[in-house]
């Protein structure tokens, strides 16, 4: 079993978990991901690894709330997970590039942490780059801020910030500054996004795909997407691709192959544990 | 009785689920013996001088000596004489293609049937564990060494069985959140109910074996981790074949088109026909299409047909008499329905604008020349394109080697198509690592993996006695 050491909602429908994982933390490398179970009946559920501290054992990844499975991790009241598996994927490789980007959105506002950490002590200029519907909405904003050189906050409301999403800004940022990668991690509409501005000016950049798995260790090939034309098991060749090969169209469907049934079980559950 | 009274007592039949029923519950399908008819098919044994039987048996299990006790009517002695060399009796007698094993080398059969040794074995085993007669095994004292077995599949639990007898102290990793590797996440639960490997891993753990669950080793262990930091005298690779192979055909990437592996493990290790009360969800196929022509193929194709289904079809590229599945799984699928589509092969899968699949389009094939298998080489006929309407799809063309340990292991040979290299004991190019299973064979059967298992334990205490 796997200590809960604490969850919280840190910003409405962003929730923090903490984990007591020592093996984990001890190899986690940036980019790389955990598989969670709440227990015997749950799915096996991957989240981006957001931070870790191979000193005390302890894991961190920021979620939303977007289905049956992280609405019962929500209001899961346990002490312990059933499974933590993990780090899984290929980390992501770390070295002096010059300037790199990093762009977040949702739970990837969290989950750019990690890469920007290691890309600043490696020597870069690390401008990293968030957004959020409004500025309420923020999170994780002190320790990006920590180990950036430029910390860019995009509101879309404009109550903080820039007004609007990271690939409205990047527009600005890319004739400012020269930009040797850039990664983004969010949800697929954000990464595509943003990779649609920084393509037309040559930017090699990367993403986190995010397609359903099951094991997340190359077993089932649940994960594949087209990339390059190839495909690619994301939990074992990725997560994190060169963006601008990556079939989107495909990865948008792949991920909607269940939402039909999803979404029923969601509301009758939602109804079910609110007593309606 | 004397050998011509035995000649002519017929092989016991196995009462079965009846095939209506069964294609839409996941309950085992045969329902096993009556002590009585256990007793009347061990009576038909010969009891050979030198019994041809054990040599079929890549475990060798005493065969005539089972049979004996269980003529005496002492099943739980049967059980535990089978468990002397097989500690999987239970999933061995469901799932080891008998028919070419110790039955085929059976005398019985040359003219007659031979006797239904793998319906005696599941018999005993089931017998022992209902009536709660299970006895541990004696055990060697603690010799303070320690092993460590990288899966726990048939191969490495048989690795397990062998060396805690031997004083051994024995984990086992595994990556998943389950143990039993291909018995848990593979075989559907109407062939080998879980409840069976699990008491089979319970009666492992209850003589000592440590099990550490969701460690994947590669990932959240290394090797050197476990040589060097916690002191393992040795390693067993037994990590299978995870690793699914598609066709490489267009449309291949469309949702509800599924690796066995995939459509199994949702099904098998996550429940998913359980869905909603177990959280996986499946596409539920109206027409489901499952590719290739082994059990896997036939495991797929018998739980669509259990989710659901309207009509399951298989489509396979050679003939019937090439298929690798067992010819109890192909009647078995046969009599529930499922429909074989043979000597076609799929050249693309056309979706709808939804991006799920609509359409298989296929192309006929007819028999060749041999190929380096022996087989026949299927050809496609030119022009013979059809196509199927089906709105799931299925590949279970087979699986390779996973390269998630084996690419953290630079001194690990491999060979071409990345599985492990390793002698017939298991012995790989690295010091005190051995291997066994599909991971040096390629994807094979539960019981060749346990032979493996079985010679790599020997291997594995002579190595561990040599060191000093």
């Amino acid at each position: 079993m796997y200590k809960i050491l604490s969850k919280s909602e840190i910003v409405p429908n962003v929730h923090k978990l903490v984990l007591e994982a020592p093996d984990i933390a001890e190899k986690a490398k940036p980019g790389q991901f955990v598989i969670l179970m709440i227990d015997e009946t749950g799915e096996r559920l991957p989240f981006t690894l957001s931070d870790w501290d191979a000193k005390n054992g302890t894991i961190t990844i920021y979620f939303l709330e977007v289905g049956l499975s992280t609405m019962d991790l929500v209001r899961f009241k346990g002490e312990e997970l059933s499974a933590v598996i993990g780090p899984l994927g290929k980390p992501t490789p770390i070295d002096k590039f010059g300037t790199v980007v990093l762009g977040g959105g949702c739970y990837g506002v969290g989950g750019i942490y990690p890469i920007a950490k290691a890309m600043k002590e490696a020597g870069n200029t690390v401008i990293t780059l968030i957004e959020a519907r409004s500025s309420y909405l923020l999170y994780n904003e002190e320790g990006l801020r920590r180990v950036s050189d430029r910390f860019i906050v995009a509101t879309e409301d404009g109550t903080k910030g820039e007004k609007g999403k990271v690939h409205d800004v990047i527009e600005n940022l890319i004739q400012e500054e020269s930009i040797d990668r850039a990664y983004f991690i969010g949800c697929t509409f954000m990464m595509m996004n943003c990779l649609n501005k920084t393509k037309t000016h040559d930017i090699t950049t990367f993403v986190a795909l995010n397609p359903i798995m099951v094991d997340g260790t190359g077993m089932c090939g649940c994960c594949r997407c087209s990339v390059d034309g190839k495909t690619k098991f994301a939990c074992v060749d990725g997560p994190i691709f060169e963006a601008k090969e990556v079939d989107w169209d495909q990865l948008f469907k792949r991920n909607a192959a269940y939402s039909q049934q999803e979404a029923i079980i969601y509301q009758f559950h939602s109804c079910e544990s609110e007593g309606v | 009785m004397d050998a011509k009274d035995k000649l002519k007592i017929p092989r016991q039949k196995m009462p079965e689920q009846n095939p209506n029923a069964r294609a839409k519950n996941f309950m085992e399908v045969p329902l096993g013996y009556s002590p009585k008819t256990a007793q009347l098919e061990a009576q038909r044994c010969l009891h050979c001088k030198i019994p041809k039987c054990m040599e079929g048996c890549p475990v060798g299990v005493k065969i005539p000596e089972f049979l004996k006790l269980i003529v005496e009517g002492d099943f739980a002695a049967a059980a535990r004489k089978i468990k002397e060399t097989n500690s999987l009796p239970a999933v061995c007698g469901r799932v080891c293609p008998q028919e070419s094993q110790c039955e085929a080398t059976c005398i019985l059969g040359k003219k007659k049937e031979p006797v239904a040794i793998g319906r005696l074995e599941r018999f005993v085993a089931d017998y022992e564990r209902e009536k709660n007669l299970i006895k541990l095994p004696k055990k060697l004292p603690s010799n303070k060494k320690k092993v460590a077995i990288i899966g726990s599949g048939p191969s490495g639990l048989t690795v397990a069985g062998d060396l805690i007898k031997l004083g051994y102290e024995v984990t086992i990793f595994e990556a998943l959140h389950k143990p039993g590797g291909v018995l848990i996440y593979g075989i559907p639960e109407f062939r080998l109910p879980k409840a069976i490997v699990e008491a089979e891993v319970d009666y492992l753990v209850k003589q000592g074996v440590k099990l550490e669950l969701n460690k994947v080793i590669g990932a959240s262990k290394s090797v050197e981790d476990l040589m060097k930091k916690d002191g393992y005298d040795a390693i067993y690779i037994g990590v299978g074949a995870g690793l699914p192979r598609f066709m490489r055909i267009e449309g291949e990437n469309l949702s509800n088109v599924y690796s066995a592996n995939e459509y199994l493990t949702r099904i098998n290790l996550m429940k998913a026909y359980l869905y909603p009360q177990h959280y996986t969800p499946i596409a539920l196929g109206r027409k489901v299409t499952v590719v290739g022509g082994g059990n896997v193929t036939m495991d797929s194709a018998r739980c669509a047909l259990r989710t659901g289904a309207e009509s399951v079809t298989v489509v396979y590229r050679r003939a019937r008499e090439q298929m690798p599945a067992r010819a109890e799984e192909i009647h078995h699928a046969e009599e529930e329905g499922i429909f074989l589509k043979l000597l076609n092969n799929p050249v693309e899968l056309i979706g709808d604008d939804k991006g799920a699949v609509k359409e298989m389009k296929c192309i006929r094939m007819e028999l060749g020349e041999p190929d380096d298998s022996g087989r026949r080489r299927p050809v496609p006929i030119e022009g013979s394109e059809f196509p199927i309407k089906t709105d799931l799809v299925i590949m279970g063309i087979g699986a390779g080697a996973n390269p998630l340990l084996t690419s953290t292991l630079p001194t690990l040979e491999l060979n071409k198509w990345g599985y492990i290299v390793a002698d017939e004991n298991g012995k790989t190019s690295m010091k005190g690592v051995f291997a066994g299973g599909d991971i040096v064979t390629g994807a094979a059967t539960v019981i060749s993996a346990m032979g493996a298992g079985k010679r790599a334990a020997r291997a594995i205490d002579v190595h561990v006695r040599s060191k000093k």
